[in-house]
C-alpha cells in the first residue's frame, strides 16, 4: 500500500544546460545558445574583458547576463551614474595578525585587479577606474587570524551613487575569516576581490542586510591559490535590488572553492546571485550551494550558476545546487545552472536545481504530531536554510542569519 | 474512559483525474483499554483509513462521521486531531531535512501538552524513552527520519507515541519491514504504552506475526474498503490458516511471519 505522495504542488526542474565538447576537439570553443564564443575570455558569458569602461557597452537588458535584471531600478548604476564620495561609511574590527586599512592614492590604484580580476562590465570597470580608495584586508603569509575580520559598509542615503573597492589579500598558508556586512540605505557599485595564497584557508562572507531602498551591484572575484581552500558566502536579505556576481578561478592545481548562498526575498525585492567557476587548473574542486526563500507579490530571485571545465582542467570535481522555496503566490524564482565541459578526464561534474512550494508531506507529518501549521512551516524553513548556515560555520554569521530569517518569517506569519 | 467512533465513513482519494472512492462505509468503535487489529489484503483501504483519521489532505471524506468522545474529529485540522489525542504511527514516516529529532520531539510535546516540558525532566524523559527502544542517543541530533533505515523509522514512531501519550494510537503496518528483534522491541514499546492505562490501539497489519507480541481484543477483517467481519483473536488464527480468500474470493493472502 503506497503512502500518499502528493507532489502536485512541488515542481522540480533541471533547467540547466550541459555542453560537452569532445576531448581534443580541433578548435577550442564552446557553443552557447547557438553562438560560438571563444573560451579565452574571462568566461563565455562575459565575452568582453577590459579595464577600460568605454570598452563595455551600457547594457540594454537583452544581454544574457542582464536579462533578468530590471535595469530601470538600478538608478543608472549600470550606465554612467556619477559616483559621489561620502554617503557610505566603512568601519571594521581589526584582530591581531591582520592589517585592515582604507588605502588611497597609489596604493589604492595598485590594488585594482589585485586578484587578477579584469572587469567584465561597465560598472565594475568604472568602479576600479574611478574609486580613489580601497579597503584592504591584508593577511601576511603564515598568519593565522582566529577572530573573524568584520568590515561594515553602512549607507546613509540613496541619492548619490557610490563606488567601493574591497581587497582581501591572504598570503600563503595563512588563515582568515572575513565578514563583509552591508546595511543602511545606499546606491552602491562595488568590486570585492579575494586573492587566496597557496595553501591558505579563507572564508569571505558578504551579508546584504540593506534597508528596503538600497540598490547594490556587487562584483566578486576569487583567485584560489594552489592547494588553497576558499569558502565564499553571499547572504542577501535586504535591498530593493541586489545583484551579486561572483567569479572564481584557480591560480594553481589542488584548489578548492565552496560557494554558499542564502537569500530571502520579500514583496517587490529583486535578489540576484550569479556564480561562475572557471576550472582552468588540474585537480581543483568547486561546490556551489545556494538556497532561497520567497514571499510576497513581486518577490523575484535569480540564481545563475556557470561552471566551465577547460580542457586543461583534468581531475576537476564540481557540483552546483540551487534550491528555492516559494512561500506565497506572486513570487518568482529563476534558477539556471550551466555546465560546460571541455575534457572528459574529470572526477565529477553535476548540477541540480529545484524550485518548489512547501512539501505538503513534511507539513502533514509535523502537524500530525500536534505542531500547529505556522510553527511547522517555521521549522521547515529553518531546516531548509540550516544546511547553508552550518556550512558557513561562523557563529557570528549563523546568529545574524537566524535572527533575520525569524524576522522574515514573522512578516507573513508563514 | 474515551471512545473513538467511526460511522459509515466514505473516503475518496484525490487524484489528477476524478476522485476514487476507497473507503465504502467503515464502522468501527474503539474504547480505551482495547486493542483492535485491522487485518486485510493489500489495497483493501487499511492505510487510507489510517491517513483519513489523521486528516491527510490527499483524502476526502465524502460522508460519515468520526468522533472522539463526541467531538467531531473530521472538523479538526491535522494538528488539532493530534492535540485532541489521536496519533498515527505511519507506515512511511516522512523525512524532514534540517529539523533535528530533538527539536521536533520538543515542539510536538509542547504542542500536545499545552506547555513546554521542563528542560531537565524532558531530557531525562527522552533519554529513557530512547533507551527503552534501543535508539542510540546520537539520533537526537539527526534530522527527522533523514537517512534512517526502515527499522529506525519505526522505532522513532513508537518513540513519539511514548512521549506524546495519545488517547488513541493508530499503528499503520508498524510491523512491515522489521526483523524479529526490531519487531520485539517495537512491540514492547507499544505494550508499555498500552499499560499506561486508559488508551486504545488500532493495529493495522497485513500479517499475523505482530499479534504474537501485541495481543488484540478484537480482530476486524478489512476488504473492499470496509470492515467485513469482526471477531476475537481466533479470527486472526483463522486468517493465518486460510488467508483472505474467504473475503476477497482470491487465492493467496496471509503469510505467516512473511516478508514482502
Amino acid at each position: 500500500m503506497a503512502a500518499p505522495t502528493d507532489t502536485a504542488e512541488q515542481t522540480s526542474l533541471d533547467a540547466g544546460s550541459t555542453v560537452v565538447a569532445p576531448a581534443g576537439a580541433p578548435e577550442a570553443h564552446s557553443h552557447v545558445g547557438g553562438r560560438t564564443v571563444r573560451p579565452t575570455a574571462g568566461s563565455h558569458l562575459h565575452p568582453t574583458v577590459s579595464a577600460d569602461p568605454e570598452a563595455h557597452r551600457v547594457p540594454t537588458g537583452r544581454e544574457e547576463v542582464w536579462r533578468f535584471t530590471p535595469l530601470r531600478r538600478l538608478r543608472d548604476l549600470h550606465a554612467d551614474a556619477p559616483f559621489g564620495d561620502g554617503s557610505v561609511d566603512v568601519d571594521w574590527q581589526q584582530p591581531d595578525g591582520v592589517r585592515v586599512a582604507q588605502v588611497r592614492g597609489e596604493e589604492a590604484v595598485a590594488l585594482r585587479g589585485a586578484s587578477g580580476f579584469v572587469p567584465t562590465d561597465r560598472t565594475s570597470a568604472r568602479v576600479l577606474a574611478e574609486t580613489g580608495s580601497a579597503v584592504l584586508v591584508d593577511v601576511p603569509a603564515g598568519a593565522v587570524v582566529t577572530e573573524p575580520v568584520v568590515v561594515t559598509v553602512a549607507g546613509r542615503d540613496t541619492a548619490t551613487a557610490e563606488a567601493g573597492h574591497v581587497v582581501v589579500r591572504v598570503g600563503a598558508q595563512a588563515h582568515v575569516d572575513v565578514v563583509l556586512v552591508h546595511e543602511g540605505s545606499a546606491t552602491l557599485a562595488q568590486v570585492v576581490e579575494l586573492q587566496a595564497g597557496d595553501a591558505s584557508t579563507v572564508s569571505l562572507t558578504s551579508l546584504q542586510e540593506w534597508a528596503g531602498d538600497a540598490v547594490h551591484l556587487s562584483r566578486h572575484h576569487l583567485s584560489v591559490g594552489r592547494d588553497a581552500t576558499v569558502k565564499h558566502a553571499a547572504l542577501t536579505f535586504g535591498g530593493d535590488l541586489v545583484r551579486v556576481v561572483a567569479t572564481v578561478d584557480y591560480a594553481g592545481p589542488g584548489g578548492s572553492a565552496e560557494l554558499l548562498g542564502l537569500y530571502f526575498a520579500d514583496a517587490g525585492q529583486h535578489l540576484e546571485h550569479r556564480v561562475t567557476v572557471d576550472h582552468d587548473a588540474t585537480h581543483c574542486r568547486s561546490r556551489a550551494l545556494y538556497k532561497g526563500a520567497l514571499q510576497g507579490e513581486g518577490a523575484h530571485t535569480v540564481w545563475v550558476g556557470d561552471v566551465l571545465i577547460r580542457a586543461s582542467a583534468e581531475g576537476t570535481d564540481t557540483y552546483e545546487m540551487n534550491r528555492n522555496l516559494v512561500l506565497t503566490d506572486g513570487a518568482r524564482a529563476d534558477s539556471v545552472p550551466n555546465l560546460e565541459i571541455e575534457t572528459g578526464e574529470i572526477v565529477g561534474a553535476g548540477h541540480a536545481s529545484s524550485t518548489g512550494r512547501f512539501d505538503d508531506e513534511q507539513l502533514f507529518y509535523l502537524q500530525s504530531r500536534g505542531i500547529p501549521e505556522d510553527v511547522a512551516r517555521r521549522l521547515v524553513v529553518r531546516g531548509f536554510f540550516a544546511e547553508v548556515v552550518q556550512r558557513i560555520g561562523l557563529p557570528l554569521v549563523a546568529d545574524r542569519a537566524t535572527e533575520i530569517i525569524e524576522r522574515e518569517l514573522a512578516l507573513t506569519g508563514s | 474512559m474515551s471512545t473513538l467512533e467511526i460511522k459509515d465513513l466514505h473516503v475518496s482519494v484525490i487524484t489528477d483525474d476524478a476522485p476514487i472512492e476507497i473507503l465504502r462505509g467503515v464502522d468501527l468503535t474503539v474504547t480505551s483499554g482495547q486493542t483492535h487489529a485491522i487485518m486485510g489484503p493489500n489495497g483493501s483501504g487499511k492505510s487510507t483509513l489510517a491517513y483519513s483519521l489523521a486528516g491527510h489532505p490527499k483524502y476526502q471524506v465524502t460522508s460519515g462521521s468520526v468522533t472522539l468522545d463526541g467531538q467531531d474529529v473530521l472538523a479538526m485540522t491535522v494538528d488539532e486531531r493530534a492535540r485532541a489525542g489521536l496519533f498515527l504511527a505511519m507506515q512511511y514516516p516522512v523525512e524532514v531535512p534540517g529539523v533535528s529529532m530533538s527539536n521536533f520531539l520538543r515542539s510536538a510535546a509542547t504542542a500536545v501538552r499545552g506547555q513546554a516540558p521542563a528542560i531537565r525532566t524532558w531530557v531525562k524523559e527522552v533519554r529513557g524513552a530512547m533507551a527503552d527502544l534501543g535508539i542510540e542517543s546520537e539520533f537526537a541530533e539527526r534530522s527527522v527520519n533523514e537517512g534512517f533505515s526502515g527499522g529506525e523509522k519505526k522505532r522513532h514512531e513508537i518513540l513519539q507515541l511514548s512521549l506524546l501519550r495519545p488517547k488513541f494510537a493508530v499503528l499503520d503496518e508498524t510491523d512491515s519491514g522489521l526483523d524479529v528483534d526490531a519487531l520485539r522491541v517495537v512491540s514492547e514499546g507499544v505494550n508499555r504504552y498500552r499499560e499506561t492505562g486508559d488508551v486504545g490501539v488500532v493495529l493495522i497489519t497485513h500479517y499475523t506475526r505482530i499479534l504474537r507480541y501485541i495481543k488484540p481484543d478484537v480482530v476486524h477483517v478489512f476488504a473492499g474498503g470496509r470492515v467485513v467481519e469482526s471477531g476475537g483473536p481466533e479470527l486472526a488464527e483463522e486468517l493465518e490458516t486460510n488467508g483472505y480468500v474467504r473475503f476477497t474470493g482470491q487465492p493467496g493472502g496471509v503469510t505467516v511471519g512473511g516478508q514482502r
